[in-house]
């Protein structure tokens, strides 16, 4: 494993409450977290400022969150991807499908505003991408394509397929139930935040609660003992893949409701990047095995801080991209424990450098 | 008649690794025109001794002499210029590649930088017809058999004008008719002069090619002998370690048992892998498999798992019929397998102890069942203190724990689901004394508990303390199955993996 976890896996129950809180996996993401946060109130005033008008929660924290949503729904279905040694690069597309399927099917509708007409708009949709997801899931895991081809072809066909939903127009829709899912508000709370708390609830109850994520840690920890332990890896992976698809169809609805309306060019661009980098922000590593679902929310709530720190500090437009990467540099930089060791505290290396000597007599015997 | 000068001559060759003293005073030498084959078991320093030979190790101690001139290589590239060429046992070439750009890669003719292709295609054409071997060289190599392959690959070592060819188990993925296709091949090589040294664990092969034979045992050096005056027991004997002579009787031999048949495999083979076999295993018994290195003792296991399909033969689990084409079938009808290779095929080193432990009953109950996290902690407590597993701390990531701790995880996930047939390859490697006296007590036990075990090991001892019945493989054949009585001994069972037959 290339990124072995910091914690101090020899005799954690004897370290110090402090010590115990540095070597927590989310530790850096947190202080990443909250040192972005903390430059805003510079720029913004009143930016930690959160209010109740009319019965809605208001302020910049919350707007973090709102906006964020849709990247928190992505990376949540991609961790579990990336877990199992995967990863999805067509959640981008099935973002833009499931919007421009669910727009498609209310603009038909006779009265834009029936709810029940809306709610099977969104099934269809989100049954749509839940085939996708089996799909991708099929070629991964029945036919044995390299996870990063096989996913790509439906990041390339499904821009494609979307396009074809929407005849190449955007499609506009005017309807309140719509509106709600991206843009309402439920219980003083936007309604997209109620919709990431339920689907992390339920990410969470699958995976902790169930075995799920026992089985996923082991698949992408060691594929040929998993397999020898009776796992039925392709089951997993399966379902690791339509839970994806199904989180970015979501995503798609929350989307293109906030817009009221559809694009099958632009909606979910890049989303599939900036749902990766969260995920390894959060303290997954890429190559599988060990997940962190918390860490995932962090490493989203981070990148969308960023984007909205960028804004509200005044970057010059034509250098956001660049600045943004900068940034994310260093944030990835922080968040490895290989790096911190090496520039931080030297003192931790014999700790860690005793494994290593180990598998060198192991080859040599 | 006087033999030539050696070729290669090593003298008193030390290397040293952190805790292990890998070689320690080997003499070697090298005659041109010679097969010299390195024979030894696991462990005894043949791959330590290759790579000294090759630059990829530095030595501690001893010299090295090529033609008389004393040398020294920095590394593989001096020793592959000095006229040492090796070809390793995984072919090291590129399946996607033609068969030409696999013979002069890195080496090819140019002119102004471009690549003289028809040259190339000359030169390959030409080197592969020096070993008999008139094949399209403009092919991409996937195209050909692993033979063949291996054959470019000795093609592609002999470009450099090659004095000394190492063959590192050259043959452990042909098949019958491709090893005589090799050896052909090396006996027109050593026509032409060129010292081979030959590494195989197949002693019929040793003994069909080699002329000469040199031993090492725990990185030292036991002798060198001419192969027509080394009988195969003697062989065996001095790889292994003990003088017939020496071998005692073994005490407290398990009582004989007779239980109805749980597993019988008849028939049962794969091609590149395992001669069929006709096994059968009772309950309450322990079935120990004896043989060397690479005779077939884990294919056997694998193939009564469903972790690799068979090609022929069938199989019955308590008188039914079965198909076991995954490990979830074999666990299905209660069948556990515990891999010699711990860390590639048995741990999932990310996760805790109790992960590791309930892996398989998880994975046989799917996920949509978790096993209630108080029934795992007893569970896990059970086991952990059952086999004094330590530390005795479950939420330990399992790779911080030592060899034999880990072999006990691996025990106790399978003792949870409390198998009929449990099978044990090599379970008592590389763990300590301690541990090890464990296990053996612990096989004893569930065998007298009505479990099934399949035992596979390389110490004869330990296999004839707890087997009541031995299978002896060599060469990738079952060659015998004796009954474990007052008859049996180690030399007896040594007797028979040399030769090949009861005695």
């Amino acid at each position: 494993m290339t990124a072995p976890s910091p914690a101090p896996a020899s005799g954690s129950a004897s370290a110090s409450p402090g010590r115990r809180l540095l070597g927590h996996r989310l530790f850096w993401p947190a202080v990443i977290l909250v040192a972005l946060l903390l430059i805003n109130p510079v720029f913004t005033d009143g930016f930690f400022r959160v209010e109740l008008k009319d019965g809605h929660l208001y302020g910049s924290l919350i707007d973090i969150v709102r906006f964020g949503a849709p990247l928190i729904l992505v990376a949540l279905g991609m961790t579990l991807v990336i877990a199992t040694r995967g990863i999805d690069l067509s959640v981008g597309s099935v973002v833009a499908i499931s919007g421009a399927l669910a727009c498609l099917r209310i603009s038909d509708l006779g009265d834009q505003n029936s709810a029940g007409g809306v709610l099977a708009a969104a099934g269809v949709a989100l049954a749509l991408s839940v085939a996708l997801g089996a799909w991708n899931g099929l070629l991964v895991a029945g036919v044995g394509v390299q996870p990063i081809i096989a996913t790509l072809i439906l990041m390339v066909a499904g821009r494609g397929l979307a396009q074809l939903i929407t005849d190449g127009q955007i499609i506009t829709v005017n309807s309140a139930p719509y509106k709600l899912i991206g843009g309402g508000y439920w219980l003083t709370l936007p309604f997209g935040i109620v919709i990431v708390l339920a689907v992390l609830a339920l990410t969470a109850f699958l995976t902790r609660r169930l075995a799920l994520g026992l089985l996923i840690e082991s698949v992408g920890g060691n594929a040929e003992a998993s397999r020898l332990a009776g796992i039925g890896a392709r089951g997993v992976i399966l379902t690791v893949y339509t839970f994806c698809a199904l989180c970015a169809g979501i995503a798609g609805l929350m989307i293109s409701s906030n817009v009221s309306s559809a694009d099958g060019n632009n909606a979910g661009l890049w989303i599939e990047l900036d749902a990766i980098l969260a995920v390894v922000i959060g303290g997954t590593p890429l190559s599988g095995g060990r997940f962190s679902l918390g860490g995932t929310v962090l490493g989203a709530l981070i990148i969308q801080t960023l984007t909205t720190t960028i804004y509200s500090i005044g970057v010059p437009p034509e250098t956001t991209l660049l600045f943004k990467a900068l940034v994310v540099t260093v944030v990835c930089l922080v968040q490895s424990p290989a790096f911190r060791a090496k520039v931080f505290h030297r003192r931790r290396r014999p700790a860690g450098a005793s494994p290593v000597a180990e598998e060198k007599v192991g080859v040599s015997a | 008649m006087a033999p030539p000068a050696p070729i290669l001559r090593m003298r008193g060759i030390g290397k040293q690794f952190p805790g292990v003293k890998a070689l320690d005073g080997v003499d070697f030498r090298l005659l041109p025109g010679e097969v010299h084959a390195l024979m030894g078991e696991n462990g005894a320093g043949k791959s330590t001794l290759i790579k000294v030979l090759t630059g990829v190790y530095g030595i501690d101690s001893g010299e090295v002499e090529l033609a008389g001139r004393p040398v020294a290589f920095p590394g593989p590239q001096a020793a592959r210029q000095a006229g040492i060429s090796t070809v390793y046992q995984e072919v090291n070439l590129c399946p996607n590649l033609s068969v030409t750009e696999n013979v002069v890669i890195g080496r090819e003719p140019r002119r102004l930088g471009r690549i003289r292709w028809k040259e190339a295609r000359r030169r390959a054409a030409e080197l592969l017809g020096r070993l008999d071997l008139h094949i399209d060289v403009s092919a991409p190599l996937s195209a050909y058999s692993p033979a063949v392959q291996q054959m470019v690959a000795i093609a592609r070592a002999l470009d450099v004008d090659a004095r000394v060819l190492i063959l590192d188990e050259p043959t452990s993925s042909l098949d019958k008719d491709e090893v005589a296709q090799l050896f052909r091949v090396m006996r027109r090589l050593k026509e032409q002069g060129i010292a081979i040294l030959f590494v195989s664990h197949f002693l019929d092969q040793i003994y069909e090619i080699a002329d000469r034979m040199t031993i090492l045992r725990n990185g030292r050096l036991v002798g060198e002998y001419l192969t027509s005056e080394l009988s195969q027991v003697d062989l065996v004997a001095k790889m292994i370690g003990r003088e017939l002579a020496d071998l005692e009787r073994l005490e407290d031999r398990p009582p004989a048992r007779e239980g109805a048949p749980l597993v019988e495999a008849d028939g049962l083979g794969r091609s590149r892998a395992i001669e069929p076999f006709t096994l059968t295993i009772r309950e309450g018994e322990v079935v120990g498999l004896a043989g060397l290195l690479g005779s077939g003792r884990t294919e056997v296991a694998r193939l009564l798992f469903g972790a690799d399909h068979a090609g022929t033969g069938s199989l019955r689990i308590g008188g039914e019929p079965v198909g076991l084409r995954t490990p979830r079938a074999a666990i299905r009808h209660r069948l556990a397998f515990c891999s010699e290779n711990r860390r590639e095929e048995g741990l999932v080193p990310d996760l805790t102890v109790r992960e590791n432990i309930v892996l398989a009953l998880q994975a046989a109950r799917g996920w949509t069942r978790p096993i209630p996290r108080r029934r795992q902690d007893e569970l896990v407590a059970k086991y952990v203190s059952a086999l004094n597993i330590r530390p005795a701390d479950p939420e330990q990531p399992v790779r911080n724990l030592s060899g034999g701790n880990q072999q006990k995880v691996l025990l106790a996930r399978w003792l949870i689901l409390e198998p009929r047939l449990l099978i044990l390859d090599e379970p008592t490697r590389g763990i300590d004394i301690g541990a090890k006296a464990e296990i053996q007590r612990l096989v004893a036990e569930l065998s007298g508990g009505g479990m099934a075990v399949l035992f596979i090991s390389a110490e004869l001892e330990e296999v004839l303390r707890l087997s009541h019945r031995v299978g002896v493989l060599r060469d990738r054949r079952l060659v015998a199955e004796i009954d474990n009585d007052e008859r049996l001994t180690t030399g007896a069972l040594m007797e028979t993996i040399a030769s090949g037959a009861a005695s």
